[in-house]
């Protein structure tokens, strides 16, 4: 018996890398659209949005995994949603001790993580099926792959609407601030340029793929 | 009702089992929030606690320490000392002598999205607004945000006259807004283009608390020099 089993192993890392790219909650599921386009108007506030949803996903992964089979059918919406929304209480709690302006930024869209589909839909589709350990990873994965597409977001719509990223100024005075970037509008087209981007990307390579599959 | 029964096919779990996870994980949960609670909210009080002092040395800035007054039944006020328990208050600010220079009172109204809270600065040399600082806030970023950024409009608190009439009943001028560019009297709060709901509901906010609150202050000024 080999001391290290390579194919168990590439699938338990599977479960985190699937969810940065493949598998992206943003740009290929397109779940959890409220944050997306709500709260990343700054670099800052998207940073914050993702990880306090990173933290909920991972924390609601593990409970509901752990208690799979304790849960019945008929009652596992009602109960993940119990769950779901008892780590965002906490998170907020815990935003608000960490600083004021955080919390008064996200304002009301840290309650709203409660009904961001993409963790009932993780709950769901993957913890309520998988070990402990992989639903850990899986949560992980995920909750980067949101942060990262938050951030990718708010990064753009700051640069373009304020000038800055980071709250740190970029261009002085030499730079007119396109104020639309920042309100709703601003969200929409960003969203859509970087999903054009990556669906781009993802046809390259399927084309690249059947190329070769063509040659060999 | 007629499909109900495809669901009904799996084995159903006893009634008891259904109660018992559901119960069981809102008890879990419960405990879990009151935990998280208690023990975050002495921290938050703080954070709180210090961003008013913060903010009061703010619109105060010659300030140096302050007290917090509440005005009771009789329109006089009262000192209070450490625990707040509610009711309309109002701050203090001492120079380093311990004289009296001004007052910071917080004041809210409705904005463009919700309710904005302000707390502004009243000092007796100048009879005037010197200060105003947004303590919360909704309003739509990058365009009703510009009440706190704007350097334009924030030039309106440097010295925003709330002079009395004589007898000190009411104030002279009451404040008023006007469009962007348009202020003549020092009582005026002039505008931003692109923020004007917002900047026009902090010049409604601020001309309703003034006409409230400064002629209360100026006629029961004996009651915050005597804690100085």
């Amino acid at each position: 018996m080999p001391a290290f089993d390579s194919t168990r192993d590439k699938r338990t890392t599977d479960e985190f890398v699937k969810g940065l790219w493949k598998e992206n909650p943003v740009f290929v599921q397109v779940l959890g659209m409220c944050p997306v386009l709500a709260v990343s108007n700054t670099a800052r506030n998207a940073l914050a949005m993702g990880l306090a949803t990173l933290f909920v996903l991972v924390m609601s992964n593990i409970v509901i995994s752990s208690l799979r089979r304790f849960i019945p059918k008929q009652v596992r919406i009602a109960t993940y949603i119990l769950v779901i929304a008892t780590f965002v209480t906490i998170t907020e709690y815990v935003i608000q001790a960490i600083s004021l302006d955080l919390h008064k930024a996200l304002g009301a869209f840290i309650s709203l993580i409660v009904v961001n589909c993409l963790i009932l839909g993780r709950a769901e589709a993957f913890a309520s099926k998988n070990t402990v350990g992989r639903s850990i990873l899986d949560g992980l994965g995920m909750g980067v792959g949101f942060t990262f597409a938050l951030l990718c977001l708010g990064a753009v719509r700051e640069i373009f609407g304020s000038g800055t990223l980071f709250g740190v100024e970029l261009f002085h005075d030499r730079f007119q601030d396109w104020v639309m970037m920042i309100l709703p509008a601003g969200g929409f087209f960003t969203l859509a340029g970087w999903l054009l981007v990556f669906n781009w990307f993802k046809e390259r390579k399927a084309r690249a793929r059947s190329l070769r599959e063509e040659a060999a | 009702m007629s499909q109900l029964p495809l669901v009904a096919q799996a084995p159903r779990p006893s009634t008891w089992h259904m109660y018992r996870a559901m119960v069981g994980i809102g008890i879990l949960c419960g405990l879990l929030i009151v935990v998280v609670f208690e023990l975050t909210r002495p921290v938050i009080e703080r954070n709180k606690a210090e961003a008013l002092q913060r903010a009061i040395f703010q619109v105060l800035p010659d300030a140096r320490s302050s007290q917090t007054f509440r005005l009771d039944g009789d329109d006089r006020f009262e000192l209070l000392q450490g625990k707040t328990d509610g009711g309309p208050m109002v701050y203090a600010g001492y120079d380093e002598q311990q004289r009296l220079i001004g007052i910071a009172v917080e004041a809210q109204g409705m904005g463009y999205q919700d309710v904005i809270r302000v707390l502004y600065g009243y000092s007796f040399e100048k009879d005037a607004i010197i200060g105003i600082r947004v303590l919360e806030s909704k309003e739509t970023p990058g365009l009703g945000t510009k009440i706190e950024t704007d350097p334009d409009f924030l030039k309106n608190f440097e010295r925003l006259d709330v002079s009395l009439t004589d007898d000190l009943s009411r104030i002279a001028n009451p404040i008023g807004f006007v469009k962007p560019g348009k202020k003549e009297q020092p009582w005026q709060v002039d505008g931003i283009t692109g923020a004007t709901i917002s900047s026009t509901a902090i010049a409604n906010i601020l001309s309703a608390s003034t006409s409230y609150w400064i002629p209360r202050i100026r006629q029961s000024l004996d009651d915050f020099r005597k804690a100085g």
